[in-house]
């Protein structure tokens, strides 16, 4: 199983630069995640690990051999395309088997594995259909299966499943989980569905305009971003920002600013009553925010409610702060009339703040 | 009359100036062809007047070994020149599918042969050919070499080469731009499960760009039997009958034997060597087809 070191990766188109020097180190049997924004480059990182561009700067090691010079077919990995890149012309045992009989393996061995393979993803009463004779999803079962059949060390996805309608996507999502836990290899993985990076990951790397912005657990970005970028987009609804400014009366932090005065606690209010500039943007998730009418004017963030989007069991409530929108995540049933001003406390341990102009973490 | 059934009439009322000009340009002229071919008929005398001989044209020409030979020269030429053809043309795709510089400006160039006129085509070939001053036997000479008796003893050879020349860029723009449109993320993924380039090319694209093929090579067939202007102006048919295909052969049975009847019954075999081609095409487009929709039910009944 191999280490992947990422060392300084970058890629130009022309003068275009996309990749701004990409430093990753992934671990042995790791599920990583590739997440960002449409357009941030993920596709392209994966393509060059995988070899189907060429590296501009910097190296790719894997196992501390450097590879950007290795053809795809001579770095041991298998991939999963956004549009499947199912072979048309061939059924889908074929499809799984190709790369088993380029590298002439006995029959034997091929009709085991294919069969194997395609029990495993639920494709056994298809394996003489063409790709065009199959629904998304199996088109996608379909991909995976021939990428699983080439027993490789590392597994890349590019978005597998954006093209599924949501409900296969959740199911996919939850076989895939298993499958990696089953199988135990190294996989990287590209989406720009938050949701999947959370539930998927063992590591997520969260990137934006060809910069990695931060990596780390699932756990540890969702609840220590290192600046607001991250922060706005990982979890959904996405977190809410407000500017404010530090007062420190009289020993204690305060953060106030239109429509809110908001005393901070613990080590959030040592960074703020350091920080050098008195601007700072104030970030709470929906669901740090608790109704709560009887919280103090002080732990609380009171809120003119404008739009209430029911979503079952939960509804999202658009909200005012002066004049900034902020969301908040609320039980069904509590009656609440648009137009009304309530009241919700803020958790302590919710609370984010950051750099005014640099957006960094304080 | 109805109101619904005029609006029922109303699309052939439309179809009708049509229909005419479509009888009066292809199907008079074609009956005429079939009409004349039952006829000894000289060019002096009108249809009317020639004398009806049943099927006698046909069956002189079947046993007429000349007839035979002409038929063999243009079986030969056209399955010749469309076999090459098909190679270089798909060759010369495969290797100029690439994305470098200046490559725009070579692929132009590539088809400018197919922009000739045949009849300059058929006379820069002939100049080329020349025994004495002819491009080739110079090169040769220069070169120490023995000289060719290009359009003497290798001359079904030479004008093979010549249509060669002419026609590959068509079956090389076809392929290229089936090419262009595979699936670029097909090959990617063969590229990783390890397929080297001839690999791609055998088991990956060459199957891909099968139906494009095989259209481009019928159209190359059907157009290789009819084709007369080259020929007849690089060597009239001869020396013999080595080059008389079969279109030639038709132009000069009508003006030189004066024999309408028989050149008529000619073109009806010629005819119907390229209906049966045609038709061949259009079952396998049809089966294509049949094959897609039974595939798209296939994949409905199972969504
Ligand atoms: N061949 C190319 N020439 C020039 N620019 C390119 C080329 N391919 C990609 N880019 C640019 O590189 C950037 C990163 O592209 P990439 O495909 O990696 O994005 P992505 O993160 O995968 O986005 P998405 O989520 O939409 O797939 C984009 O801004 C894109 O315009
Ligand atoms: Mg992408």
């Amino acid at each position: 199983m191999p280490t992947i070191h990422l060392n300084n990766l970058i890629k130009r188109y022309g003068e275009v630069q996309v990749l701004h020097g990409v430093e990753l180190e992934l671990a042995d049997n790791e599920f990583t995640v590739l997440v960002g924004p449409s357009g941030c480059g993920k596709s392209t990182t994966l393509r060059m690990v995988a070899g189907l561009e060429d590296v501009t700067e910097g190296e790719i090691f894997v196992d501390g051999k450097p590879v950007s010079h290795l053809e795809p077919k001579d770095r041991d990995l298998a991939m999963v395309f956004q549009d499947y890149a199912l072979y048309p012309h061939m059924n889908v045992a074929q499809n799984i088997s190709f790369a088993l009989r380029l590298a002439r393996r006995p029959k034997a061995e091929i009709d085991a594995k294919v069969k194997d393979v395609a029990a495993t993803v639920g494709l056994t009463e298809f394996l003489h259909r063409k790709p065009g004779a199959l629904s998304g999803g199996q088109r996608q079962r379909v991909a995976m299966a021939r990428a699983l059949a080439k027993d490789s060390s590392l597994f890349l996805f590019d978005e597998p499943l954006s093209n599924l309608d949501a409900k296969l996507r959740g199911q996919m999502r939850a076989e895939l989980a298993l499958m990696s836990q089953r199988v135990q290899k190294s996989m990287i993985y590209v989406t720009h569905d938050q949701i999947e990076a959370m539930t998927l990951a063992d590591r997520i790397v969260v990137m934006n305009g060809g910069y990695v912005q931060q990596q780390g657990s699932p756990e540890e970005l969702f609840k220590r971003p290192v600046n607001k970028f991250v922060a706005g987009f990982l979890g959904s609804p996405p977190m809410n920002f407000l500017s404010g400014e530090i007062q420190d009366r009289s020993g204690e932090i305060y953060i106030t600013g239109q429509g809110f005065d908001l005393l901070i606690e613990g080590e959030k209010a040592q960074a703020a009553r350091s920080h050098s500039d008195r601007t700072v943007t104030l970030g709470v998730r929906p669901s740090d925010l608790r109704f709560d009418e009887a919280a103090p004017k002080n732990k609380a963030l009171s809120l003119d409610v404008t739009v209430s989007e029911y979503v079952g069991a939960q509804s999202v409530l658009l909200c005012q702060c002066g004049a900034a929108n902020v969301m908040v995540e609320l039980a069904s049933e509590t009656p609440v009339a648009l137009g009304q001003t309530l009241n919700f406390a803020v958790n302590q341990n919710g609370v984010h703040l950051f750099d005014h102009q640099k957006e960094t973490a304080l | 009359m109805s109101i619904a059934r005029v609006n029922r009439m109303t699309p052939y009322m439309f179809m009708a100036p049509a229909a005419v000009i479509m009888a009066i340009a292809l199907i008079y002229p074609l009956g005429y062809m079939i009409w004349g071919s039952f006829r000894a008929w000289d060019p002096s005398q009108t249809i009317g007047e020639a004398e009806f001989v049943g099927l006698k044209n046909y069956v002189t020409l079947w046993n007429d070994p000349n007839f035979r030979e002409s038929l063999g020269v243009t079986l030969k030429f056209a399955f010749f020149v469309v076999t090459f053809e098909l190679i270089i043309g798909v060759g010369l795709a495969l290797l100029l599918d690439r994305n470098i510089r200046g490559m725009s400006l070579l692929r132009t160039m590539f088809i400018l042969p197919m922009m000739i006129a045949p009849v300059v085509v058929g006379l820069m070939w002939r100049y080329m050919y020349h025994p004495t001053v002819g491009t080739f036997n110079r090169t040769l000479e220069s070169l120490g070499l023995p000289s060719v008796d290009w359009l003497g003893s290798h001359a079904l050879m030479s004008v093979i080469i010549a249509d060669i020349w002419q026609w590959t860029p068509f079956i090389f723009i076809l392929s290229l731009a089936a090419l262009q449109s595979l699936p670029r993320s097909a090959l990617e993924a063969a590229r990783i499960d390890g397929a080297t380039a001839w690999q791609q090319i055998w088991y990956i694209k060459l199957p891909l760009m099968m139906p494009v093929l095989i259209v481009t090579g019928l159209l190359r067939l059907i157009d290789a039997f009819k084709v007369l202007e080259v020929i007849l102006v690089m060597t009239e048919g001869g020396p013999g009958l080595s080059t008389e295909i079969l279109a030639l052969r038709i132009s000069r049975t009508a003006t030189e034997f004066r024999e309408l009847g028989v050149a008529a019954a000619m073109s009806n075999y010629l005819l119907m060597l390229l209906l049966i081609l045609t038709l061949g095409m259009f079952a396998f487009q049809r089966i294509q087809e049949a094959r897609a929709a039974r595939i798209r039910a296939a994949a409905e009944e199972d969504v």
